[in-house]
């Protein structure tokens, strides 16, 4: 028998790990073993990185990503504010290829074949895999939206939801109002990615326009019934600083949008034509999750078991970050997606040494949010695993938001930043 | 089979000679919970306090002083008390055996 084919029979969970041959084998069990994963996000890198940590470098580990950089959602709205650069947030993959061992491919995933445990790439060719782990984070229905299917509409009216070329140019879109414009935010039905995402960055906008274009207005449309996060702390931020330039609509569920006019529709109110209009569509799965049949709640997302992310619909597939369906009082977040990329990869290695998964994850989400260029508020908790209900569970007692915004908490904020792009990536 | 059992032998044995990491078990995976804003392995990049390496009493009673709100925070306050006293204290012996 030749290694190769023993690797692959261990993959499978042979009778040769049945009998225990294993158990002297320690951390070298797994070795050779083939990991792929798909999306070079907060959960995927972390997972490509840990899965290599946590074997010791025994186990192959494969990371396709078709963008040449990973690019922070996180910070990504002080770019749109001005203070940073999108070059300020941007990581390469280098230290994962140098410093840890993951093989890099910039290529997309075209299709899964779970039988025959192969991915297909979009650029041709096939990579076989022992387990597979797919964090492709969201992506947008825009069938709800018809209007956004015309030629350039999308180019037109942004989301600036997925850091990158889009917030580049809603910055653009932003400096090209003239002053005494308005620009309106649409918000979709929760759940979405980053929940206090869309109210910290109609505060960046207004910190811009209260500097460069002080007659501007900044309205939020928001499908909701409410803010969904940190509320009281943005409606003081509002209030403090940007008294009469934010105004805050709940109960406004766009239905369509006229780019050509930055329009938007609504289901029950008045259209609204914007100076700028930044529409964030209504989010699924990442597509590669949805057309593999894993995205199982609502064909929205993708239920997994928290113990190991194995998807509930697949052997051998794993799926994390923002596309799985959310425990209660879990947000789909990057700090989360990382989290779930260690316990993701702690349980692969472990199953792939023919071992059982740990029993108690327990993790917690930190999510800061600017309110000025300088002050910021987070909201934090902690999240604690329950056999009983087979989900993860906030911990009685814990987490919280802050007291008050300040200089302190935005002094943590970039420091959470440069932490958590070096867990990920260095 | 005899070759693989000789092969797992050799596995075995490299991964004694080349000093195999700590074994994954579930109190390394929660502190690898901590990483996001203390560093991979309790090694923080500037901003953020390390926790590798350091003494296991102190950390005890820093984690401790959070929970109680003796010490003040803006966030660790909140994270501490997700955390029973013996899980703190088994975090606190894990970072301190890290190198600095």
């Amino acid at each position: 028998m030749q290694r190769r084919q023993f690797v692959q029979t261990l993959g499978a969970g042979s009778a040769v790990a049945g009998l225990g041959l294993l158990g002297g084998c320690a951390a070298g069990g797994a070795s050779g073993a083939k990991v792929i994963v798909v999306g070079g996000g907060y959960g995927g890198a972390t997972a490509a990185k840990y899965v290599r940590l946590f074997s010791d470098y025994g186990i192959n580990v494969t990371l396709i990503e078709p963008n040449p950089a990973f690019v922070s959602c996180p910070i990504s709205n002080l770019v749109i504010q001005g203070s940073k650069t999108i070059a300020d947030i941007t990581t390469p993959y280098d230290n994962l290829e140098k410093r840890h061992g993951v093989k890099v491919v910039r290529d997309m995933v075209a299709s899964i074949d779970a039988e025959k445990r192969m991915v297909k790439l979009a650029g041709g060719g096939e990579l076989p895999y022992d387990r597979l782990i797919l964090s492709p984070g969201i992506d947008f229905m825009w069938d709800t939206l018809p209007g956004m299917a015309k030629p350039g509409a999308q180019d037109k009216v942004l989301h600036a939801w997925k850091a990158g070329a889009q917030t580049v140019a809603l910055r653009k879109q932003l400096e090209a109002m003239p002053d005494g414009g308005v620009y309106a935010l649409s918000i979709p039905l929760a759940p979405y990615r980053c929940p206090p995402g869309p109210y910290e960055r109609a505060c960046m906008v207004a910190n811009y326009f209260k500097k460069a274009k002080p007659k501007s207005k900044v309205v939020i449309f928001d499908a909701n019934d409410d803010i969904q996060s940190k509320k009281g702390l943005f409606m003081k931020a509002w209030k403090d600083h940007y008294d009469g330039m934010i105004e805050y609509r709940p109960k406004h569920k766009v239905v369509d949008v006229d780019a050509a006019t930055n329009t938007l529709k609504f289901e029950f109110n008045d259209d609204f034509k914007a100076g700028v209009a930044n529409v964030v569509p209504s989010m699924r799965a990442g597509a590669i999750a949805v057309t593999a049949g894993l995205a199982t709640a609502n064909n929205r997302w993708c239920e997994v078991d928290f113990l190991t992310f194995e998807s509930k619909a697949r052997k051998n597939i794993h799926v994390l970050g923002d596309s799985i369906q959310i425990a209660p009082g879990m947000p789909k977040s990057g700090h989360m997606a990382n989290q779930h990329g260690k316990t993701c990869a702690a349980a692969v290695v472990a199953l792939l040494e023919g071992k059982e998964p740990l029993s108690l994850p327990i993790y917690a989400n930190t999510c800061y949010s600017f309110v000025t260029d300088e002050d910021v508020v987070h909201v934090a908790s902690v999240h604690r695993y329950d056999a009983e209900k087979k989900t993860m569970l906030t911990v009685p007692g814990s987490g919280g938001v802050s007291v008050a915004a300040s200089e302190l908490e935005g002094r943590y904020a970039h420091a959470w930043a440069r932490n958590i792009w070096a867990d990920t990536l260095a | 089979m005899i070759k693989t059992m000789k092969w797992l032998a050799v596995g075995a044995l490299s991964a004694a000679a080349f000093g195999a990491q700590a074994e994954v078990n579930q109190v390394r995976v929660w502190a690898a919970a901590c990483a996001n804003c203390h560093g991979t392995m309790g090694k923080a990049e500037t901003g953020n306090e390390s926790l590798a390496g350091k003494d296991k009493d102190e950390l005890i009673q820093k984690m401790m002083d959070f929970k109680t709100g003796r010490k003040p925070a803006t966030i660790m306050h909140q994270l501490t008390k997700g955390y029973s006293d013996e899980q703190l204290q088994q975090l606190a012996a894990y970072f301190a055996s890290l190198k600095k």
